[in-house]
């Protein structure tokens, strides 16, 4: 059941609201509205494809709520210049990963068409998650939806760059993974001396471009 | 500088975390019981924010190479200091070279060593606590290893003699429904609520794993990953919740039936493998 401003607005905790968008871009201009006029007490603000999350320890949720949805409204039908578009990323990539030729396989292409479909579009930053810096970019070609691999790698390299389902990735650090890995990008993503520590930010739009190893 | 002998079965740096980065997948972290670190951190005259050392299941030696005074709390514990005298929930001095021991707790999980001045290891994204999820911050602490202490002298005074120990482990711990509690069965709140559920031996500092009656759901298919909060009951397809405690990942895509009140949420962080807990809405 929705509230009569079509805005629902789910309790997490005593102090988490899960503000529903409805969709990735509304959850991007909730999300940039938020931050940058941030309501008093809000200690996280954090995107999800179609919710955002606000923890506030310091705010009366009765009171935060009707802001919260006012801001939601003015997310899901944005006026003419209601929020910028997010900054364009350029990732540099050498494509001489060990999954480039699988990918090639499954999606019926050659290696060299698996990477001009991958650096023929802008892809966008939808959400972070799994570890520090890992970035969702959403808007990947769908020729490139391969599933990810039936056994994940013990450890995959900071740098790698990957597909797997609807999504790339650059792996911000050296972990785990069961992505299947096109190449690799000589720019870091991740830089916890940096500020801030992540290159790709929910809302970034990111352009890859093939380079020479 | 203090000097760790015997870290015990694991022992971390925590201070109160690093919030404000959930959108850049980094945990909060930080005291798994952030109450009595806040506490442990006041007995000694530190801000309540300086990172300590959490013990878990105590069994710590640790040696002052410089006299300071300290402070224990959380999981009450056996505490020996020759040459000196120490005890839980009062500051107490430690002689230069003294040698602090802590048993094993009866009850309870974690104990929080606050050392005035706090523990001065590097800062990481603006915390020193060590995330067990994403390697953030500095190791596990290891038989060897030194710990800077930070400078006291602009601290205020020690002004506390002793704050009361907690009393009996609440068995009962309170939740509030949601976010996703329509994503479950109409009885599946009641069934939370019904019998006790049993603290798994996989538990840690990302999550308690609770052994008891499945919750089941009545939407099938996947959530969309969305941001969690910690003390959140999240619900793998299994239907086992999992209570998400300081180390638990920013998002998840299993729906959250319930989250606890920040007091339920310490007190879940000091139960451990095989207690019984219940919860109440």
């Amino acid at each position: 059941m929705s509230p009569p401003d079509g805005v629902r607005i789910r309790p997490a905790g005593e102090h988490g609201l899960l503000v529903e968008t409805g969709s990735l871009e509304a959850a991007h201009r909730l999300d940039a509205l938020l931050r940058a006029d941030r309501p008093a007490g809000v200690t996280e603000i954090v995107p999800g494809p179609a919710t955002v999350l606000v923890v506030a320890p310091g705010a009366d949720p009765d009171r935060l709520r009707p802001r919260l949805a006012a801001a939601a409204r003015a997310a899901r039908a944005p006026g003419p210049a209601a929020v910028a578009p997010g900054r364009l990323v350029t990732v540099p990539v050498v494509y001489d990963g060990a999954d480039l030729d699988d990918v090639a396989a499954l999606s019926g292409l050659t290696a060299g068409e698996v990477v001009e479909r991958h650096t023929g579009r802008e892809l966008v930053v939808g959400w972070l998650g799994f570890a520090p810096g890992f970035a969702y970019l959403t808007g990947l070609d769908p020729v490139l939806h391969v599933p990810r691999l039936a056994t994940p790698r013990t450890a995959v390299p900071a740098g790698a760059v990957a597909v797997a389902g609807p999504y790339s990735a650059v792996y911000p650090s050296a972990s785990p993974g069961g992505w299947r890995l096109l190449g690799r990008s000589p720019t870091p993503v991740w830089d916890v001396a940096a500020d801030p520590p992540a290159v790709l930010t929910p809302g970034t739009r990111v352009r890859f471009r093939a380079v020479a190893g | 500088m203090i000097e760790v002998v015997a870290p015990g079965p694991y022992a971390t740096v925590q201070d109160l975390g690093r919030p404000g980065y959930g959108h850049l997948g980094v945990p909060r972290s930080g005291a798994a019981d952030a109450p009595s670190l806040r506490l442990a951190n006041r007995l000694v005259g530190n801000p309540e924010g300086a990172a300590g050392i959490e013990l878990t299941f105590g069994g710590a030696v640790l040696r002052f190479l410089d006299g300071g005074w300290a402070a224990l709390t959380g999981a009450v514990c056996p505490v020996a200091l020759p040459g000196g005298s120490a005890g839980m929930y009062a500051p107490f001095w430690v002689p230069a070279g003294g040698e602090l021991r802590m048993g094993a707790p009866a009850t309870g999980l974690r104990t929080y060593v606050a050392v005035r001045g706090g523990v001065d290891v590097p800062p990481v994204l603006g915390s020193r606590s060590a995330d067990s999820l994403s390697g953030l911050g500095p190791d596990p602490l290891a038989p060897g290893r030194i710990l800077p202490v930070g400078p006291s002298a602009d601290l205020p005074p020690i002004t506390v003699d002793a704050a009361p120990p907690p009393g009996d482990a609440p068995g009962v711990l309170r939740v509030l429904p949601g976010p996703r509690d329509d994503w479950f069965a109409p009885g599946a709140l009641s069934a939370l609520c019904a019998e006790p559920y049993e603290v798994s031996q996989d538990s840690d500092r990302v999550g308690v794993r609770l052994v008891g009656a499945p919750l089941e759901r009545a939407r099938s298919g996947e959530l969309p990953s969305e941001g969690v909060v910690a003390g959140s009951l999240q619900v793998p397809p299994d239907g086992r919740p999992i209570v998400f405690l300081a180390d638990h990942p920013p998002t998840g895509g299993y729906p959250v039936i319930a989250v606890l009140t920040a007091g339920g949420l310490a007190a879940a962080a000091q139960l451990r493998p095989g207690d019984r807990v219940r919860f109440r809405l």
